[in-house]
């Protein structure tokens, strides 16, 4: 299974953050790895969390705007050239990323970025068929939920 | 049908049943109330001498500040022992108004809200919930009696407690919901949010009859869908009556407004001129019928447009659109009017974007500027910033499109824009002193 990926609408104003995060703390959530994109007024948090659709239904009581996605997790050799080898890979093939960022985790010799992709199938088949490792959802956030 | 004589009367038949009503109001008025008496005399009219309708145009015509002015009996024509019922306008002091039913205007009252509700189709097979506010406000009571008039089984539960509308919906069966369209929304929110499993094909609900706040066809169709019944505009004023001066009938094109009891005229909001049939204007209104507080010419500030058609109902009754916005409500942005339902539309078009929003209006230097903050729900959310910027960009060239001005959009979060049961804040203009 793809890793799942919790985002959420925040607004640009002091606070907000600490309350999402507050949210999340009360329902036991772990945050795995968090990154926020942001334009003038708002922004959009994304996170790898232990529960992420527990996460999503506690943060809809507290009237807070998420949802839940799947995104794709490729391990890379961490040393020099490991990520420029996948983005060539994408290029050449024509695949979009929507986004990407790095999952602050690492197991062994492998570093973990993580991507979105429109037709995640099509990207996950050419990647495996490249040779690339494909982290499973358990291997990123265990089983929990 | 309820009362097809009295609904399905020819026009020349109307005509001269306004005359001979009219006549009567502009006496009764004059002779038993003695504001009514000094702005005649002041303006050089009098009743006697009114012999057609274009003598309108010498009556003078009565301002929402002359009936605070008139707090809290001033302009009522009838001694209180021939008074029934009291109902006030929300207000602090010096802003509330006061009105007053004698027994003949409550039954009126009711039976021109048993004919709304007939008109949508409604029956005495019904079970009517009445979700308007009950008490000093008109909505809740007129509906009420109205219901009961018509002989349906009727639930007083009042407005709030989303929670316990829901549950009688699915317990008593009801049939029809009446209540503000925003409130409507309301308990369509709070089901997906908490009773996600309600199915609202399931229930027995197949009719609303929403009011007392301007709406949008956009904001039907939206109530409609998500509530699975047909939804019906009905309108009124405390002033002239309270709910049923006007309510659509099941061609949802129009309300028919009740001209047996109420003569309604469009005038130009900045010369009073009387405008012809089919104009946009503001709507004034006179009452035919009432006794304890008769309306002669009252200014609603309400904008809309009267005509007639053929109506698939049969009924001959003037039609007056939804109305467009107030007149007091009218922005002048960079010297283009607008109504906030017009921004309201344009949300509502847009996909999935719920009216939930709020107008802000200021000065920078001597331009001015527009702000329309739209909550983000589940529905409109992407975690693709290029999908929320695309959403922000694609309001505001709608707005601009369909207003011809130009407004910055902020997407706030959910529940950040104060909302009530009751009418909501949609303006904030820091223009004003
Ligand atoms: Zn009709």
């Amino acid at each position: 299974m793809n890793i799942q990926q919790i985002s959420v609408f925040i607004e640009n104003k002091p606070g907000r953050l600490q309350h999402v995060l507050e949210v999340l703390n009360s329902g036991h959530i772990n945050i795995l790895t968090l990154t926020i994109a942001e334009i003038n007024d708002f922004g959009i948090l994304r996170m790898i969390v232990d529960k992420p659709n527990t996460a999503h239904d506690i943060l809809r009581k507290e009237n807070v705007t998420s949802s839940v996605n799947e995104v794709l997790g490729v391990g890379i050799d961490d040393k020099p050239g490991g990520l420029l080898r996948l983005i060539k890979c994408f290029a050449e093939n024509k695949l979009n990323i929507e986004y990407m960022y790095a999952f602050t985790q690492k197991k062994g010799d492998e570093a973990t970025m993580i991507f979105r992709f429109e037709d995640i199938e099509a990207a996950k088949n050419l990647l495996i068929k490249e040779g690339f490792n494909i982290m499973k959802k358990i291997d990123i956030i265990g089983d929990q939920e | 049908m309820l009362y097809p004589e009295k609904e399905k009367i020819s026009l020349e038949k109307l005509k001269e049943l306004q005359l001979e009503r009219l006549k009567w109001s502009l006496k009764h008025a004059y002779r038993n109330n003695a504001v009514y008496k000094k702005k005649f005399d002041d303006a050089g009219f009098n009743p006697d001498s009114f012999s057609s309708f274009d003598d309108m145009k010498r009556v003078p015509f009565l301002y929402k500040q002359e009936m605070r002015e008139s707090y809290p009996y001033g302009l009522f024509a009838v001694p209180m022992n021939k008074v029934v019922r009291l109902h006030s306008s929300s207000g602090t002091t010096g802003n509330a108004t006061v009105v007053g039913y004698t027994k003949n205007d409550v039954e009126i009252w009711a039976e021109v809200c048993a004919r709304s509700l007939s008109g949508i189709g409604a029956t005495e097979e019904d079970i009517i919930q009445v979700a308007y506010g009950y008490g000093l406000f008109t909505g809740g009571l007129g509906l009420h009696y109205g219901a009961e008039k018509l002989g349906a089984a009727t639930i007083p539960i009042s407005g709030g407690n989303t929670e316990k509308q829901l549950m009688l919906m699915k317990d008593f069966g009801s049939t029809v919901l009446a209540c503000t369209p925003s409130y409507a929304l309301n308990i369509a929110d709070f089901a997906a949010k908490n009773a996600p499993e309600l199915d609202f094909k399931k229930l027995k609900l197949r009719k609303g009859i929403f009011g007392a706040e301007p709406w949008t066809n956009e904001m039907r169709t939206e109530i409609e869908s998500r509530l699975d019944i047909d939804a019906y505009d009905i309108y009124g004023l405390s002033e002239v009556i309270g709910p049923g001066v006007s309510c659509e009938c099941e061609a949802k094109q129009g309300m028919h407004v009740f001209e047996d009891h109420f003569y309604v005229e469009i005038i130009n909001p900045e010369t009073g001129e009387i405008l012809p049939e089919g104009s946009q204007g503001e709507i004034v209104y006179t009452s035919l019928t009432k006794e304890a507080c008769p309306v002669i010419r009252y200014r609603s500030r309400d904008i809309t447009r009267l005509y007639r058609d053929n109506c698939s109902c049969g009924r001959v009754f003037t039609k007056m659109e939804k109305i467009t916005g107030r007149s007091d409500d009218m922005l002048i942005i960079r010297g283009v009017n607008v109504f906030p339902s017009q921004i309201e539309s344009v949300l509502v078009a847009v996909e999935g974007v719920e009216p939930h929003y709020q107008i802000i209006v200021d000065r920078k230097g001597t331009l001015d500027d527009i702000e329309v903050k739209v909550e983000v729900n589940e529905s409109i959310f992407s975690d693709e910033m290029k999908v929320m910027s695309e959403l922000s960009s694609k309001i505001a060239s709608k707005i601009k499109t369909h207003l011809n001005i130009s407004a910055k959009i902020t997407l706030v979060e959910p529940s950040s824009i104060e909302r009530s049961v009751g009418k909501a804040v949609r303006v904030i203009d820091k223009r004003k002193k």
